[in-house]
Formats: structure tokens, C-alpha cells, sequence
């Protein structure tokens, strides 16, 4: 039987786009399935931070790997993507966060990536809307921001002008054995299917273990100047890892257009997306705990969208075991902007067989199969 | 932390135009405790704006007197930018309102549609309402040269008020065909008030030549306004001017009604014959349940006080009169009908949102509101839409579907103050 | 009769009759109330609060909506570009 395509992937999400974009690089036939819009879905709520995180090694690994590869491509991407090298600082606000700072500084060195600790006063220096006094922070100035849908269009035009092929408005009921059932009735067949429906990747491929996490965000007017860099709260990462409360953790991003994107949240078996006033409140009450000015600016729009959280944090990125011909690219959680190149790359080996630039090991999929056989 | 302090009221009123005027009139009269919250300075709404100037409606004189003595509590400058289930915010320029309400009435009235073509975003280029509403609100222009244009009732309307303020009204473009206007006036008959009423305004603005067919192409600059390029039955011609007031009818406010989840139909609220929205307690009034003028917004502003007070046998007397009026209602959407051409006079390089510097080139590649917006950043400013979206309703066919809060812009410190079931308001004031 | 009172409009003083908005004081005096983000003179538009052109910055609060405000005497009004 003649295949539609070498490889069909489901989502023209920013991750279904870096795996077109390196499949057609590789020659292959791609063609991308979208059920709405490209970037409906997480990666057009998204913060767009491209950051390097120390949570564990291969959450270092995947993120700094893909770091690197926006590095490579940042001098070709169009000016729309918004790219934007300000570097994040993590902020401390008592003795343990900085103890913390020490820590993390010393793991992001060990490892190559360069970091700088802050006193109060540097602090105040880099960032004066800062409440002061705190007790200072963690500079990595190699992290960066962009504007995500613009950059998942890019890297599916990219796929196009190689051969690649985007049907949007197709949802796809069916993925498996070479087969993708749509609900309009037609099938497709490829040599190769990948799942990157993001929030919705556990209703295609039974048996992943993939939940949504509900996020909110708040834009403001433009205020130029006020905020240079990203600016994370240590103790985000006590809310990424939550498994089961709602949280906020202080999250501010300065657009080059000098918005202030405000987040973040985080709730789980929350199905509809609508604005929820009460964590809304709890996450800019938040904010004004660090940033007390932000509370005089002009908030212009509110919007939800949902993370697809896997139960370990890291993503699925590879084979599905019981099918050869399904590969998985989903579970990003937080981090789907960042790890999007790389989660391209290591896709793009797992189906040529050549050996990934990192090991591919701790981001299989198999791994939540196993995990189930243990139960 | 700040804590709101929310007042408790049996009927709330948002929007203190004629329908709103008079729903908070006839609820405070049939006993119910009611507030009316509006964002200008004073109650009025935009056909009844006072400012620096005196009455032309002798019915604003007199709802306005009897909201003066009526027991409504006005909150004039407070903008409404979130409502749910019993509770609502407001901000107003240095506090934040809360309002507990048992019933709610929408009264939001309606917008200008303002639709793109070549030099449009230049300064002295503004609604037909618009520059009614600034020339109210104190701009001097006796001796300045006006093009009035778009489309609709208020056209007439403007050339009038324009012409008594001593403004050179230089000609009233109407984009209707003749054929279509004529129409309009002989289902007028029927309503002999109107038709007096519209022979009274072209009177007051006779000296101004009425075209039809004829709508403007561009404006030029470079810095401000200097001319105008119409389009008169299809012969092009320039005419220096400082001011363009063009308009292209009305669209309904929307927003508020969508965040609360009533249902819309092409275009307006759905209401019952007493002014019942979809969503229980929930009414609306005016020109959100279809765009029908100031008789209609009066006579449905009162049903819905009347209803949501309670007072159902005075609100049902109202009704053959509202039956009456919607007859208008039908007629007028006839008449002033878009006609296709004036959606193809914006360039690629026009621009679409102005809030933002989006194109019409580059917003037009997108199928649909939502993906615009994401991708060309089109609607995304503080407007939300208002302007480019209702722009792109009528030029690509969009819909633009889904309203949350904030339905305006508010400070930050306002967003964190929004009330939920699951966040239940402290109640002040008395009743439950 | 009506009286006249002065605001300040990027430091100039302004005279408007009593009861004008800040944007009539903008319209007379600079005539564009902000730059467009790609640097465009921008000015009232739908003149009731919902077009956002009029914006400027009133007694140190910036992106205030000129047109529904009141002028009080001696009001800093700034317009940028």
C-alpha cells in the first residue's frame, strides 16, 4: 500500500513543528494534522521562556541541549518570533532560597552553563521594581524569551518549503499501526505516526499517562523598561512538582513590547478554561509581593491554556512500545517552548536510528509502560 | 490586602444610557433597591451625553430628573469589567466597586462600527458619534469644515447637532443606495412621529448637501486630516476638510452578555418578551437585543426594571408598545445595510488593528478571530477588538466568540479583587 | 456663561471651558494624543471610552482614557511623541 506520507504527525503544536521541521530536514514526507489552528493549543498560551532548568540531570540534559539549538537558530529566525536574550534571574527572598541560589549556580557551572549570584544591592541594580530588600538572586543570563506561536509557524513553514504538507481543521479520532483515522471519515497511513496533541495526546494514544495542568497568564499594557529580565521565583519549583494542589509561583516576563506577561499557576483536573477569579487573585497577589508596582498597571487581557504534565516531569519523547510504527512527543509541561528543538532532533533519531546528541533514555515513553507493569 | 467592600442591591443596572436610565427608574419604583453603573462621569450614555452643552431631547430632561429624584444609587465613572453569578466589579479611576446583586440588568448599548481604508487612523478622522460625542464633551467647531459619512439614522443626527454649533457641514455621505432609503422612509409612514423627527433634523442641516451611493476611499495627511476621497456613485472626487465624522451604523456591546454566558444570536442578545436573557436573573435592555434607537431602548429599559423588580402586570402593559417599536428595528437593518464595496477599500498595507499596527494584509491570512489574533496580534491591545474585531466581522466573517474578563482593561490590583462561588464576597448594606 | 479653566498639556498651559475632557484640551493643544506603536499621531476615535486612542498620562497616571475624564484646573496632562 502506497503511504500519504513517510511520517504523519498529530499537532501543529510547537513541538509537532520542530518534529516536521527535522523530519522534512531529513528528507523524509511529512505531512502535520491539525484539528484547530496552528498553536491552539498550549503553545499559544504559553510564557515562551527558553530556560535551562537543574531539577534533575535529564531535565538539565533535554533543556540545556535545546537551549543550544535556539542558540544555533536564533540568527535566522524572523523578527515576529521575537527573540529576545534577557536572561532570567531567580529570586531569593530569605537565607534558605539563598543557600538555594548557591547551590543551583554551582550545578549550572559545574555543567557549563554560566551563572552569576546577586547580592541585594546587584539585585536592586539589575531589577529596581524588585521589592527591596531580598536577598538576591541567581543571574543566567543565556536564557531567553520568544513568542511561541510565531515561532511554531516559522518552523512549520520551515517543513513546508522542504515538502511537508499542513491540513488544519482535520481532527484525528484514530493513531495506531500505521493509521490515521479522521473524524471526517478518511484514513491516512504512514511509515510513521507521531502523537504531539499535547493536552490531548492520553485521548489518542490509550494508556499515556498524560494530564492536563491549567495554567493562567495576565498581560499587561506596555510599560518599557520597568522589568529587564525574567524573573522566577525559587520556590517555583516546589509548585511545578506539586502532584496534586493548586499553586502559584511568581513568574514575570518583560516583552519587547514592553507587556509584562504575568504568571504562573498551576491546577490539575480542571477540564473547562475558563478564568478561575480565586487562583487568579492568589497568583497576582503573588506578583505584588514582589513587584508591588505591577499592581497599579493596566492588566489588558486574562487567558487559561493547559500543560500536558506527565506524572515524573519529564516528557514522553520516543517509541510507543507496543506499536512500531508510534512515536510519542508530549508531556512537556512547562518547558514545551524550551525543549520543542530538541524533542525534534531526538525524534528524528529515534526513526533514522542514528545515535541522539543526548541519551534518549530517560524521556521513553516505555518507561510509563513499565511503571504500570510494577503496579 | 485590600478588601472590596461590596454593596448589596436587589437589581443591579449596568450602563446609564435611556435603557438603563429607565430600568433603574422602574425597578426603584416598584420597590426594588437598585444601582446604576456607568463608566462617563455622568449618567446619559452617549445619546443623552451632556457635557458642555444643552438639551436636544426633551425626553432626557425627564428621565434625568426622575433619576435625580428616584432613590438609584448612581456610580457614575465606574467601569464594569467582571460579573458572575450575584457579584460584580467596577473600577473607577482611584477604588475599586463591588456590587452584590439578586438581579442584573444589561444595559451596555452600543459602539460605532469604524471600518479601514487608507488614512483612516489619521488624527480629525473620527466616528460620526464620535465627534458629536467630543464636540459635547467641550471641542469648539463653528467654522470648521466637516464630512459627515457611513451610514444610518445618526448621520442625520450629527449634521444637525454639527450645523447648530455652527460647524460648515460640507455634505452627509450615506453609503445606502437611494432605492434602499426610500424604502426605509415609506415603512416610516407607519410611524409618523419618526418621519416628522427625521424632516426636523435634515431641516436643521439643510444646508449640507444628502448623498447616497457615497462613502469615503481615503484621507489624506500627511500630519492630521486635510482632505477626503469619496466615492459618489462611483465617481471619485477630493474635498478638503478638518474633520471626518464617519460612522458605519452600530454594534451592540456585547462583551459583558458573552462573559456571562448569555446566549447571542447573529448579533444580538436573545430576551424574552420581559427582557430575559438565557441566564437566570440575567436581563438586557436596548440596543444589545438588537439595534433599534432610543423609543425602543426606553420602552425595553423600563420592561426589564419593571420585570426584575418584580412588577410583572406594569411591565406586561408595556409590551404592544415595544412590538411597535421593533418594527423600526427590522426596517432600519434593511435599509443601511453594508454594501460589499466597503470591504475592499483597505490596501494590504491599511492597518487593520490600530491598537497594535496590525495590517489588513496580514490579519487577513487567518481563518478565523481566534488564530488572527494569535498570530498577528491583531486585537490583542487594550481596545480587545472593539474596533479591529467588528471591523473583521464584517470584512472576513469572523465571529469573535468568546469574552472573558477583564471586558476592559483594569489595573492589575482590580483583577486580583474578582469574586467566584468558590470566593464568596463578604456582603455590606443591608439586604440579602 | 460658562468658565474657563487651565490645565497644563505637556508643561503649556491650556484653557478650556468648564466641563471640556482632557482630550478636547489635547485636540487644542497638540492635537494627537499618543504615538502608535509604529510611531503614527494618534487621536479620538470613537470618542466614548472604547477605541483606547486617546490615551495619555493624567497627574502621573499613564494610559488614562482622555475622553471620559473631566478636566480639573491646574491638571498635568503628558502626550508622548
Amino acid at each position: 500500500m502506497k503511504h500519504s506520507a513517510d511520517v504523519l504527525i498529530v499537532g501543529a503544536g510547537i513541538v509537532g513543528a520542530a518534529c516536521a521541521s527535522e523530519l522534512a530536514k531529513a528528507g523524509l514526507r511529512v505531512t502535520i494534522l491539525e484539528e484547530r489552528f496552528i498553536s491552539a493549543g498550549a503553545t499559544g498560551a504559553a510564557m515562551g521562556h527558553i530556560v535551562v532548568m537543574d531539577d534533575s540531570e535529564a531535565q538539565f540534559s533535554l533543556t540545556h541541549y535545546s537551549e543550544t539549538l535556539w542558540e544555533e537558530l536564533h540568527e535566522e529566525l524572523p523578527a515576529k518570533i521575537e527573540f529576545d536574550r534577557c536572561g532570567t534571574i531567580w529570586v531569593a527572598v530569605d537565607d534558605e532560597e539563598m543557600a538555594e541560589v548557591g547551590r543551583k549556580c554551582d550545578f549550572y557551572r559545574a555543567r557549563g552553563v554560566h551563572a552569576e549570584i546577586l547580592d541585594p544591592q546587584s539585585l536592586h541594580d539589575a531589577e529596581p521594581h524588585l521589592r527591596a530588600p531580598l536577598a538576591g538572586g541567581l543571574l543566567v543570563p543565556g536564557d531567553s524569551v520568544i513568542y511561541p506561536p510565531a515561532a511554531a509557524s516559522f518552523l512549520l513553514e520551515k517543513a513546508i518549503e522542504l515538502g511537508a504538507s499542513l491540513d488544519t481543521g482535520k481532527a484525528v479520532i484514530s493513531l495506531e499501526k500505521g493509521i490515521a483515522r479522521l473524524a471526517d471519515g478518511t484514513t491516512l497511513s504512514a511509515g510513521r505516526l507521531i502523537n504531539a496533541a499535547g493536552q490531548f495526546s492520553g485521548k489518542l494514544t490509550p494508556g499515556i499517562r498524560v494530564k492536563p495542568r491549567k495554567g493562567h497568564l495576565v498581560i499587561t499594557d506596555r510599560y518599557p523598561g520597568t522589568v529587564r529580565h525574567q524573573l522566577v521565583e525559587l520556590g517555583y519549583l516546589k509548585s511545578a512538582h506539586s502532584s496534586t494542589d493548586d499553586s502559584v509561583a511568581f513568574n514575570v516576563q518583560p516583552r519587547p513590547t514592553g507587556q509584562l506577561l504575568i504568571g504562573s499557576s498551576r491546577q490539575y483536573d480542571i477540564e473547562h478554561d475558563e478564568v478561575e477569579p480565586a487562583i487568579l487573585s492568589r497568583m497576582l497577589e503573588r506578583t505584588f509581593e514582589y513587584l508591588p508596582a505591577l499592581a497599579s498597571y493596566s492588566g489588558i487581557r486574562v487567558w487559561t491554556g493547559f500543560r500536558p504534565a506527565t506524572p515524573d516531569k519529564l516528557p514522553l519523547i520516543g517509541p510507543w512500545p507496543e506499536d512500531p510504527t508510534l512515536y510519542i512527543a508530549t508531556g512537556h509541561e512547562g518547558l514545551g517552548i524550551t525543549t520543542s528543538l530538541a524533542t525534534g532532533k531526538l525524534i528524528c533519531s529515534h526513526i533514522l536510528a542514528e545515535a541522539p546528541a543526548i541519551s534518549a533514555e530517560p524521556y521513553l515513553p516505555s518507561r510509563q509502560r513499565v511503571a504500570e507493569a510494577h503496579v | 490586602m485590600d478588601s472590596v467592600v461590596r454593596r448589596s442591591f436587589d437589581v443591579a443596572v449596568i450602563g446609564a444610557g435611556p435603557a438603563g436610565i429607565a430600568a433603574a427608574v422602574r425597578a426603584s419604583e416598584s420597590g426594588a433597591r437598585a444601582a446604576l453603573i456607568d463608566d462617563n462621569p455622568a449618567p446619559g450614555g452617549q445619546i443623552w451625553r451632556r457635557g458642555a452643552s444643552r438639551w436636544h431631547h426633551p425626553q432626557a430632561g425627564h428621565w434625568l430628573d426622575r433619576l435625580r429624584e428616584s432613590s438609584v444609587t448612581v456610580m457614575a465613572g465606574a467601569r464594569v469589567f467582571h460579573a458572575h453569578n450575584g457579584a460584580l466589579e467596577a473600577e473607577s479611576d482611584h477604588s475599586l466597586l463591588g456590587v452584590l446583586y439578586n438581579k442584573l440588568i444589561l444595559a451596555t448599548g452600543a459602539r460605532e462600527l469604524f471600518l479601514p481604508f487608507p488614512g483612516w487612523t489619521l488624527p480629525n478622522v473620527l466616528g460620526a458619534g464620535g465627534l458629536q460625542a467630543l464636540v459635547k464633551s467641550g471641542l469648539p467647531v463653528n467654522g470648521k469644515r466637516v464630512v459627515i459619512a457611513g451610514t444610518g439614522p445618526l448621520l442625520l443626527a450629527v449634521a444637525a447637532y454639527l450645523s447648530e454649533h455652527d460647524a460648515e457641514v460640507l455634505c452627509i455621505c450615506e453609503q445606502a443606495p437611494f432605492s434602499q432609503l426610500r424604502a426605509f422612509a415609506l415603512t416610516l409612514a407607519a410611524f409618523p412621529e419618526k418621519l416628522v423627527e427625521a424632516a426636523q433634523l435634515r431641516f436643521r442641516s439643510r444646508r449640507a448637501p444628502y448623498l447616497t451611493s457615497t462613502w469615503p476611499v481615503a484621507a489624506f495627511g500627511p500630519d492630521r486630516l486635510r482632505s477626503v476621497q469619496v466615492s459618489d456613485h462611483g465617481c471619485v472626487r477630493e474635498i478638503e476638510c478638518d474633520y471626518l465624522a464617519c460612522g458605519y451604523h452600530l454594534v451592540p456591546n456585547l462583551e459583558l452578555a458573552r462573559a456571562l454566558g448569555c446566549r447571542v444570536t447573529e448579533g444580538s442578545v436573545e430576551v424574552t418578551e420581559l427582557q430575559e436573557t438565557s441566564e437566570p436573573g440575567v436581563y438586557c435592555a436596548g440596543e444589545p437585543t438588537g439595534i433599534g434607537g432610543l423609543d425602543l431602548s426606553i420602552v425595553e429599559g423600563q420592561i426589564a426594571g419593571y420585570a426584575a423588580a418584580g412588577a410583572l402586570h406594569s411591565a406586561r402593559r408595556l409590551l404592544s408598545t415595544g412590538a411597535r417599536s421593533r418594527k423600526v428595528v427590522r426596517a432600519m437593518k434593511k435599509a443601511f445595510a453594508l454594501r460589499p464595496e466597503l470591504a475592499t477599500l483597505a490596501k494590504p498595507d491599511t492597518l487593520l488593528c490600530r491598537c497594535e499596527d496590525v495590517s489588513f494584509g496580514d490579519a487577513r491570512k487567518h481563518s478565523s478571530w481566534r488564530a488572527a489574533k494569535l498570530h498577528s496580534r491583531c486585537g490583542m491591545g487594550p481596545c480587545q477588538g472593539r474596533v479591529c474585531g467588528s471591523a473583521a466581522e464584517f470584512l472576513f466573517g469572523w465571529t469573535m466568540d468568546s469574552s472573558r474578563p477583564p471586558i476592559f482593561p483594569v489595573r492589575c490590583s482590580s483583577l486580583r479583587a474578582i469574586s467566584s462561588p468558590a470566593n464568596p464576597a463578604q456582603r455590606h448594606g443591608g439586604s440579602p | 456663561m460658562s468658565e474657563i479653566l487651565t490645565v497644563r498639556v505637556n508643561g503649556a498651559l491650556v484653557d478650556v471651558p468648564a466641563g471640556s475632557t482632557v482630550a478636547v484640551a489635547v485636540m487644542l493643544s497638540i492635537g494627537a494624543c499618543r504615538r502608535s506603536v509604529t510611531g503614527q499621531p494618534r487621536a479620538p476615535l470613537c470618542g466614548m471610552g472604547t477605541c483606547f486612542e486617546c490615551r495619555v498620562e493624567i497627574n502621573g497616571q499613564t494610559h488614562q482614557r482622555s475622553c471620559q475624564v473631566i478636566c480639573e484646573a491646574n491638571m498635568e496632562i503628558n502626550v508622548y511623541g
